[in-house]
């Protein structure tokens, strides 16, 4: 399955929750702001939300700035 | 004290508020903060690295500090609105500095995407501070679609050259009805203390700050000069004259007795 994450291919070989996801990547929820395909997902939601082919996420931080 | 300044339901006792880029250790913030006593400091939103996954900003910003997220990235509007959206989705709060740029060369804002932007999240509630050109017809749009104040750039982001615009930010001071707060370009504490001596509600500086050979030490310059600034706008200065008018009296002492 293949998805894309912050403009970048990449293939999942088992379905999983967008939870699963994002803690594989060692990205820790209180720190990142996940927009999957165009919508804002909460918190709550990241462990029901199942990840399919084709899916867009942007993965978001705070960083410095002016 | 001076009186504070009323924004976004908030009474601010320090007219300096500041961003957090461009520091070599996020570690430094708390101090900065607490040197300048700024108490609205401005974040971005950018794509996570993953392969640093664990840097976290918002960890180093005392809790009681207002966040200010800014919307650097968009090129339009529509771009500007996602940013704030996702920034309040983050729990950052309803304050956005919108910040539209196309031009790379120059970071100079994009006037009408702006406008536009300002009236779509105004409407939702936002406190919209934008960061905008000196431009009287464009200060006038944004009071129209609802912004808190309004950001004029003294100088291109970051390049430090100070009050380059001043005539036209005087001419936002006295014509539109909403604080107007120096966001750009300011590189030296005396032309903070310039821009408050002139009505300007506050300032944002960002290099000015992280950019001095001791960040700390011009955190507190600037703290000084925009209250010296205030203070002066406030106590209203004297009129200039053309030619000399003694200080002391001129009349009953070593007069002319041959």
């Amino acid at each position: 399955m293949n998805i894309t994450l912050n403009g970048q291919s990449e293939v999942l070989t088992a379905p999983c929750s967008l939870y699963d996801f994002l803690r594989a990547r060692n990205l820790e929820p209180a720190k990142v702001i996940v927009e999957h395909n165009g919508n804002i997902i909460p918190q709550s939601d990241w462990s029901t939300l199942l990840l399919k082919e084709e899916d867009h996420l942007e993965v978001l931080r705070f960083v410095g700035g002016g | 004290m001076m009186e504070p300044l009323l924004l976004g339901g908030r009474e601010l006792t320090s007219r300096l508020f500041i961003g957090s880029g461009k520091y070599a250790d996020d570690a430094l913030i708390p101090d900065i903060v607490a040197r300048s006593g700024s108490q609205v400091i401005t974040v971005a939103l950018r794509r996570v690295d993953l392969s640093n996954p664990d840097r976290n900003i918002l960890a180093h910003i005392p809790a009681d500090v207002q966040l200010l997220p800014n919307t650097s990235g968009a090129r339009n509007a529509e771009e500007a609105v996602r940013l704030a959206r996702l920034a309040k989705a983050a729990g950052c709060g309803d304050w956005i500095k919108i910040e539209v740029i196309s031009d790379q060369k120059y970071l100079l804002p994009d006037g009408f995407e702006t406008v536009k932007a300002t009236e779509i999240l105004a409407a939702e509630g936002f406190v919209v501070l934008p960061y905008v050109s000196p431009d009287l017809m464009v200060a006038k749009a944004l009071v129209k679609a609802g912004a808190a104040a309004v950001m004029p750039l003294g100088a291109p982001i970051g390049s430090n050259r100070g009050l380059q615009t001043k005539e036209l930010i005087r001419i936002l001071i006295e014509e539109i009805p909403l604080p107007i707060i120096v966001d750009a370009g300011i590189g030296k504490p005396s032309q903070a203390c310039e821009a408050m001596e002139m009505g300007a509600a506050a300032c944002l500086l960002n290099t000015a700050i992280a950019s001095a050979s001791d960040p700390l030490l011009m955190a507190e310059a600037f703290a000084h000069s925009v209250i010296s600034g205030r203070q002066a706008y406030l106590a209203g200065a004297g009129s200039i004259r053309q030619y000399a008018s003694a200080s002391s009296p001129l009349t009953g002492f070593l007069e002319a007795s041959c």
